[in-house]
């Protein structure tokens, strides 16, 4: 059967990856392409690069980062962070990435979604959704929005563009459902409520994400320790667990978070 | 030397398939031209996106790839490349494939996650094939469609993989060898399968 997948992400500024690093014996600890070596040797299913800054003066650089990534690693990569058309989708993939993610272009312009999954399979187009709870204290506007009881209280999850900047107001469980249709083969959630807090994913979110969709879930934002990643695969449902701080840091290695899951009777390819 | 040429027929990611013979010093060449394939001693026929689209594509190299396979040169399809050397698919309406192997490409149902998308075993049903020489019972390789084959002759199923329903994962018959499956994104083993291809075609 299918194996659930462990993706350590890399954020990079200016071809750099800019989350401190935990690896000792690397010679130079910033270079994306050096790294996913290392993380494909530790078991890593797949790996994401993002270029956190997103700007346009360095795209060049992160094309440069792709074919090194591509030339070191034997294992697919998706690559995101300022990705605005469908020339920046085709400029990423012919230089070797598997998948491209698109968040806030896709957000402007949703056929953005639909011309490049037509033109390069829907396989290799993945939507990041940013996503954040807004509590509500009775039930508003639910013809437009889901709203959903959780541990903290009833709310509804906001959708946001520009690296979690500015909200768009859009339900995001309802914006998944619309990226599906537009041609979207996996879904990355994000939550800004979570993200860097190190007390796991929004498990209540990847839940109902994952009963709504019919392509792959990828959890991120949140991860502290195996057993979030754990929790994400299981409460939460979803197919694949992202993270990137536990393993920079070297806190855990991706293999040790795959013998931690495989003693918890998830699939993992070991 | 032996010439193995990459068939390019405008879709999809060569410069991977290309890199991953590289990783075993293989040199191969990515290639258009009829004349390449009309001399080359085997080919790659590789291939993401849409079925109609590399059909499409292919028009001109067609006839050059059916004569190669008629005359037992090696071939090793891949993904979309492996469904186009069916009889025909139903994605994006119903279309003609090369007819090679018998039987229909179809799309996965839809009570599963679609696509099939990411690691999953081989379970070997006949393993004398030389593509999984030394290929081990159980092996996780990377996958990544939306359709498969329906296979019309049993014995020319060589790998199952197991996704709630049965799906052939690696197909053969005389010198063709197809692969549902990335091997030039399926670590060691993808790198084993396609050392396994060269071989071969070295034999």
């Amino acid at each position: 059967m299918l194996a659930k997948r462990i993706m350590p992400c890399l954020d990079m500024n200016k071809g750099r990856v800019v989350k401190g690093i935990g690896f000792k014996h690397l010679q130079d600890t910033g270079d994306p392409a050096e790294l996913a070596a290392l993380y494909e040797e530790q078991g890593a299913d797949e790996l994401v690069l993002l270029d956190v800054a997103a700007s346009r003066e360095h795209r060049d650089t992160i094309i440069d980062v792709v074919r090194r990534t591509s030339d070191a690693v034997n294992i697919p990569f998706t690559v995101g962070g300022g990705v605005r058309s469908v020339k920046d989708v085709r400029r990423i993939l012919l230089n070797g990435a598997d998948k491209v993610t698109i968040n806030t272009a896709a957000v402007l312009k949703p056929t953005l979604l639909s011309e490049s999954s037509n033109s390069f399979g829907s396989q290799c187009i993945v939507s990041s959704i940013d996503v954040k709870r807004v509590y509500v204290q009775r039930e508003i506007n639910v013809n437009e929005k889901v709203i959903l009881e959780t541990g903290e209280g009833k709310c509804w999850w906001d959708t946001y563009i520009y690296g979690g900047t500015k909200s768009v107001g859009i339900d995001a469980l309802k914006w998944a459902e619309t990226v599906v249709k537009m041609g979207a083969g996996e879904i990355v959630a994000s939550s800004l409520d979570f993200d860097g807090t190190k007390k796991g994913y929004d498990l209540e979110f990847l839940k109902e994400l994952s009963e709504r969709v019919s392509v792959p879930v990828i959890a991120s934002s949140g991860a502290g320790n195996p057993k979030h990643m754990l929790e994400a695969l299981t409460i939460g449902a979803a197919d694949a667990a992202l993270a990137a701080s536990i393993f920079h840091y070297g806190n855990y290695t991706v293999k040790e978070v795959k013998e931690y899951l495989l003693e918890n009777s998830i699939l993992v390819r070991l | 030397m032996v010439k193995i040429v990459i068939i390019d027929y405008g879709l999809g990611n060569l410069r991977n398939v290309h890199k991953a013979f590289k990783r075993i010093n293989e040199e191969t060449k990515i290639t258009r031209n009829i004349r390449d394939v009309k001399h080359a001693d085997a080919v790659v026929l590789p291939g993401v996106g849409a079925f109609r689209d590399a059909i499409k594509n292919l028009t001109n190299l067609k006839e050059s790839v059916l004569t190669l396979m008629e005359e037992e040169r090696p071939l090793l399809g891949i993904c979309l490349g492996l469904q186009i050397l069916f009889s025909t698919s139903t994605e994006g309406g119903l279309t003609k494939g090369l007819d090679y192997f018998k039987g229909k490409v179809i799309r996965l149902p839809k009570d599963l996650t679609v696509p099939h998308m990411g690691w999953n075993t081989l379970k070997i049903v006949r393993f004398e094939n030389p593509l999984l020489s030394g290929i081990s019972d159980g092996s996780y390789v990377y996958f990544a469609h939306s359709y498969y084959p329906v296979v019309e002759n049993e014995e020319e199923t060589i790998a199952i993989t197991n996704y709630g329903i049965t799906i052939p994962s690696v197909i053969s018959k005389q010198s063709v060898f197809a692969t549902q499956f990335h091997p030039e994104k399926s670590g060691k083993v993808g790198i084993n399968i396609i050392n396994n291809y060269v071989k071969y075609v070295k034999r």
